[in-house]
């Protein structure tokens, strides 16, 4: 994908989660650490830009404790700031590629230890379809694509990389 | 991110990279602690023993909590009472440990080196809770964290390490760190309680005027007279000592900027800290405990990847 076509994908994705969630005042987003928070920065920034002057409310999350590999080899940690309750909230996870489910599942059992959400929403920016090893599904898809396992899908960020894009490996 | 030891002997054995990396990770385990369920999973399939064999509240405690809330099984034992002799009873124990199969051992122990023997005969992961006047670690590394957390960083920083230093293995530990780290150390106290090569062995000044040391600090550490580790009179009385390096409110008041105070515990209070000092705006005293917690817990979560008894 292209800058271009990453600009307005994000925008769809922002148009949609509002469109679905028109009481927003019960809505929380949250972006999974460590490269879900760039995706996460420019959706909230989209909804906030429609929603002006109101803000929604946003965190950030770091599932590595709840991980499924977390002592096969020590993973950096980031920083988790939900500044809010998430109790009887729709949290919408955000993350950018979808691939065997397993860091979403980490990332819902992390975020259970904040308290009981009404619903839990998934958006992901690339599905890397019928990978899954867990049974893990996107609510909101930016693109879906086919790969095999020896491919990788890199999302490229400005603030990170420089550059705007997803490739494939 | 990994530590370059298996066990946490002492901060004489850790790198200034490792340090880095504990007072970061217990940066994140801090938040976990500010959670409504303040529990990871991380641990769940590791036994770890809690093994004390002096008088603890506080590091006892600390540490199980830090244990509870990774989810690890803890074990304790205590041999309060008892004077263990070094060689064949802790041979005794090591032969019980490894019939328990278990993955760490928290130990504190009365003669200097214990762990450092334990370390030697079992294949499990030690963490040194304190031993003889030797070393005490997490207190090192979570005076750290404090010190870091109240005025930004360490590098730099003058902290006054003040009181019992001959017998105190918090004071040891703390040079060490606070000279890995880029702070700078001063110890001050009564001459019989500064052992008298300390500038020779560690390069830091030395001051027998309370009132120099804090003048000249940004932080005090305030160490309890170990009456239980003394064996002969080192000073006439506990008044005597309080006139000459007690610090009180009015001390304090008297400096030319606030300083930071600070405590291992527990406090003799009267002593060398009076009650208008400890529960001061300026004393941070029961933050480095709440900091103890975090700062277990990422020493267990770091050392854990490495236990691997399984």
């Amino acid at each position: 994908m292209t800058e271009k076509e990453l600009g307005i994908t994000i925008q769809r994705l922002s148009h949609q989660l509002l469109e679905n969630h028109l009481h927003y005042d019960n809505l929380v987003i949250i972006g999974i650490q460590p490269r879900g928070i760039f995706f996460s920065n420019r959706i909230v920034e989209q909804i906030n830009r429609q929603i002006s002057p109101q803000k929604i409310k946003y965190g950030k999350l770091d599932n590595t404790f709840y991980r499924d590999d977390v002592r096969q080899g020590l993973h950096t940690l980031n920083q988790t700031d939900i500044p809010f309750s998430v109790e009887n909230k729709t949290v919408i996870l955000v993350d950018d590629v979808l691939y065997t489910g397993r860091t979403i599942r980490a990332s819902m059992d992390a975020l259970l230890a904040f308290g009981r959400p009404a619903k839990v929403e998934l958006c992901i920016l690339i599905d890397r379809r019928f990978s899954r090893e867990f049974p893990i599904q996107a609510d909101f898809v930016g693109r879906s694509i086919d790969t095999i396992i020896t491919q990788k899908v890199k999302v490229l960020w400005q603030e990170r990389d420089g550059t705007e894009e997803v490739v494939l490996l | 991110m990994q530590l370059s030891t298996k066990h946490l002997l002492g901060i004489r054995d850790l790198q200034a990279s490792d340090i880095q990396t504990i007072l970061d990770t217990a940066t994140q385990f801090k938040e976990v602690l500010q959670r409504p369920i303040k529990k990871v999973p991380t641990l769940r399939d590791v036994t770890i023993v809690n093994l004390f064999y002096e008088n603890s509240t506080r590091t006892r405690i600390s540490f199980e909590l830090a244990e509870k809330r990774l989810s690890a099984d803890t074990v304790n034992f205590t041999a309060s009472g008892s004077s263990v002799s070094k060689g064949e009873s802790l041979l005794d124990t090591v032969n019980n440990i490894l019939s328990m199969k278990v993955d760490m051992v928290v130990m504190r122990h009365g003669a200097s080196g214990a762990p450092h023997f334990l370390a030697k005969h079992i294949p499990a992961a030690i963490i040194n809770a304190g031993d003889g006047i030797n070393e005490h670690p997490t207190q090192a590394l979570l005076d750290a964290f404090s010190i870091r957390e109240k005025l930004g960083s360490l590098a730099g920083k003058k902290v006054a390490i003040i009181g019992d230093i001959m017998h105190s293995r918090v004071a040891l530990s703390n040079i060490y760190l606070l000279k890995k780290m880029g702070a700078e150390v001063m110890v001050a106290g009564p001459p019989t309680l500064i052992p008298v090569h300390i500038t020779e062995a560690f390069g830091i000044p030395v001051e027998y005027n309370l009132r120099k040391a804090l003048e000249w600090c940004d932080v005090a550490n305030v160490l309890r007279i170990q009456l239980e580790r003394q064996n002969q009179v080192l000073f006439s009385s506990l008044r005597e000592y309080s006139l000459a390096y007690g610090i009180n409110r009015k001390l304090l008041d008297g400096l030319s900027k606030e300083i930071v105070i600070m405590h291992p515990g527990p406090i003799n209070r009267g002593v060398e800290l009076d009650s208008d000092a400890a529960d001061s705006r300026q004393s941070i005293i029961l933050q480095q405990v709440e900091n103890g917690v975090a700062v277990r817990m990422a020493v267990l979560y770091l050392l854990a990847g490495k236990a691997t008894n399984l």
